[in-house]
């Protein structure tokens, strides 16, 4: 293992999310700001409590979780496809380093970064309503196994995309719906039994779901249904990166 | 030990997915601490053979092997050996300088060295720019620091691919020395040019490639010595429409409208046949009753030995 340059690449992203401290931080706070003074105090006085939670206390797993998926996907994506744009990935391909570890570093710098963002969003939240974690070490575990899967998500997707559109349209098309629909700002409960239906073969709800069960207890699905549906993407996204990496593909001819 | 090469690559193709075969079973051995010139038109494979060595393209049959070291099954032995400037000028453009350098260091797994990083820029004039992020950088200075990137890990071989293609003639005057100065420190560098005569200014030994294909491998004196042919130009008192008859025996044309007299010989056997052949025109000429003010002779340069081996073959 070559950890001085997997610690490289790592600090280099780092770093490189730093000098854009502006949009990596200062705009997913105050986007998260925006949903709670649109959903929490504008609607959320409307609606009374779901499962015993309060609507705007109900929320924050939510939220959290839209800008976890979103914000790891990004940064991972644009994280290895702006090297490969600008053509400075000959550097990383000519290095004595392995794929995993180029993985490694790219992808953990990503999930950091979501890390440390969710935990911003958790605090940001904390100013508008009072909420309790009933379970933070699965909570934890949730913020980081769901920045490692969407950042490996968002390192495939900056492999696989030859321009910007195409970086933005995974997110734009697939994880932003994917978590709207996924019990972000309401319980699957208040769906009609068809929409129910069609709901649980979204992913996003199981990532809701089990991140809302370790604040408050409960879920729309079983923690452990949660957990390995986790655990399954994470699988899925690794299998797909290794097979990337032993074709050569999009970046070794 | 200085025997066994540095690189040696064994039947070494390359077909890209659309189906250009971009390498044909190409064979090299490069030594040790020698300045290899990579010659050949556009297209004719040299940015792939490059890239096939250091990891950045896949070969499709063959092998390479970096100071012993298969450069597939001990990656990182191979690589960690090897420095390499691209031929396009690619950088994080929001990067300093120092950072990027830096950078290069630690991704081929060298623990920090910030008086190594120093003395590279120096070397490069680019210590006055260390701060400067690289969008801010001139394409030369950007070319500088590729460089100092490619020498952050302390390579032991150096691949310039087209490193003066576009740069002004200081920096071009700087490279060099860089690359002399390199080579006194037992680097081995191997480097592609469109530049014929930087080959011939810096390179030990030259290799043609043509078409995928290694056409020649040859040390530079050996190769101006075979394939040079030499020229003695005679500058006429009075012009001639023909060769007169009794010098036809003699390789010789008319250049200049006539006032011209081109006498072509060959390098070759750099001696007695030669110069016999001059005594001889000399004489001719004499006899012939014609006269000539000044001459002067010139030996082929590597352009022109280029050009004629590439269309030769072509």
């Amino acid at each position: 293992m070559n950890l001085q340059s997997v610690k490289t690449i790592y600090l280099a992203e780092m770093a490189r999310s730093l000098r854009t401290v502006l949009q990596s931080v200062i705009s997913p706070v105050i986007s998260t700001s925006l949903y709670f003074v649109v959903f929490g105090a504008a609607i959320g006085t409307r609606i009374s409590e779901v499962d015993g939670v309060s609507y705007g206390a109900f929320i924050v797993p939510g939220l959290i979780m839209l800008m976890l998926l979103t914000q790891s996907v990004s940064n991972a994506s644009f994280g290895i496809f702006f090297p490969r744009f600008s053509g400075s990935i000959y550097e990383i391909l000519s290095a004595p380093i392995s794929y995993f570890e180029i993985v490694l570093g790219f992808v953990g710098a990503a999930a950091t970064k979501s890390v440390i963002l969710g935990l911003i969003v958790l605090a940001t939240a904390s100013l508008f309503v009072p909420f309790s974690i009933a379970h933070p070490g699965i909570m934890l575990l949730f913020l980081v196994l769901t920045a490692l899967t969407f950042s490996l998500l968002g390192f495939i997707i900056g492999i696989w995309a030859d321009g910007f559109e195409k970086l933005q349209l995974v997110p734009l098309l697939v994880i932003t719906p994917l978590t709207f629909l996924g019990g972000t700002f309401y319980s699957i409960d208040m769906l009609p039994p068809f929409w129910q239906a069609v709901t649980l073969i979204n992913p996003v709800v199981y990532l809701v779901s089990g991140f809302r069960w370790s604040f408050y207890g409960m879920g729309d699905v079983s923690i452990w249904a949660s957990l390995a549906m986790i655990m399954l993407f994470l699988g899925i996204c690794l299998v797909v990166v290794n097979v990337i990496f032993r074709s050569g593909y999009r970046l070794k001819p | 030990m200085s025997d066994t090469p540095v690189i040696a690559v064994e039947g070494l193709s390359k077909v890209y997915d659309g189906g250009f075969q971009a390498l044909k079973e190409v064979d090299l051995a490069i030594r040790r601490g020698e300045i290899f010139a990579l010659l050949g038109p556009n297209g004719a494979g040299k940015t792939t053979l490059i890239s096939v060595i250091c990891g950045l393209v896949n070969a499709s049959a063959g092998h390479v092997s970096v100071d012993g070291y298969d450069n597939v099954r001990h990656f990182r032995e191979a690589r960690s050996r090897i420095g390499l400037v691209p031929q396009e000028l690619t950088s994080e453009a929001f990067s300093t300088v120092w950072d990027t350098v830096s950078f290069s260091r630690g991704l081929f797994g060298k623990p920090r060295d910030p008086v190594h990083i120093e003395k590279v820029l120096k070397s490069l004039s680019l210590w006055d720019k260390r701060r400067n992020r690289l969008i801010t950088l001139s394409g030369g200075m950007k070319r500088r620091v590729l460089i100092a990137k490619a020498l952050a890990h302390e390579p032991e071989i150096l691949f310039l691919d087209e490193p003066t293609a576009g740069v002004d003639v200081e920096l071009r005057r700087d490279m060099w020395e860089v690359v002399r100065g390199l080579r006194d420190n037992g680097v081995t560098i191997i480097l592609t040019t469109h530049y014929i005569e930087e080959a011939e200014e810096m390179a030990d030994r030259i290799g043609v490639i043509r078409a995928g294909e290694l056409v020649l491998v040859e040390e530079k004196h050996e190769l101006m010595r075979k394939l040079g042919r030499k020229e003695l130009t005679l500058h006429l008192r009075e012009p001639l429409t023909t060769v007169p008859e009794r010098l036809a025996h003699h390789d010789l044309r008319l250049a200049d409208d006539g006032h011209a007299l081109v006498y072509t010989y060959d390098g070759r056997h750099n001696g007695d046949d030669d110069q016999a052949g001059i005594a001889d025109l000399l004489a001719d000429l004499e006899e012939a009753g014609i006269h000539f003010k000044d001459l002067h002779t010139r030996q082929s340069s590597l352009e022109e030995i280029f050009v004629s081996l590439v269309r030769e073959k072509a």
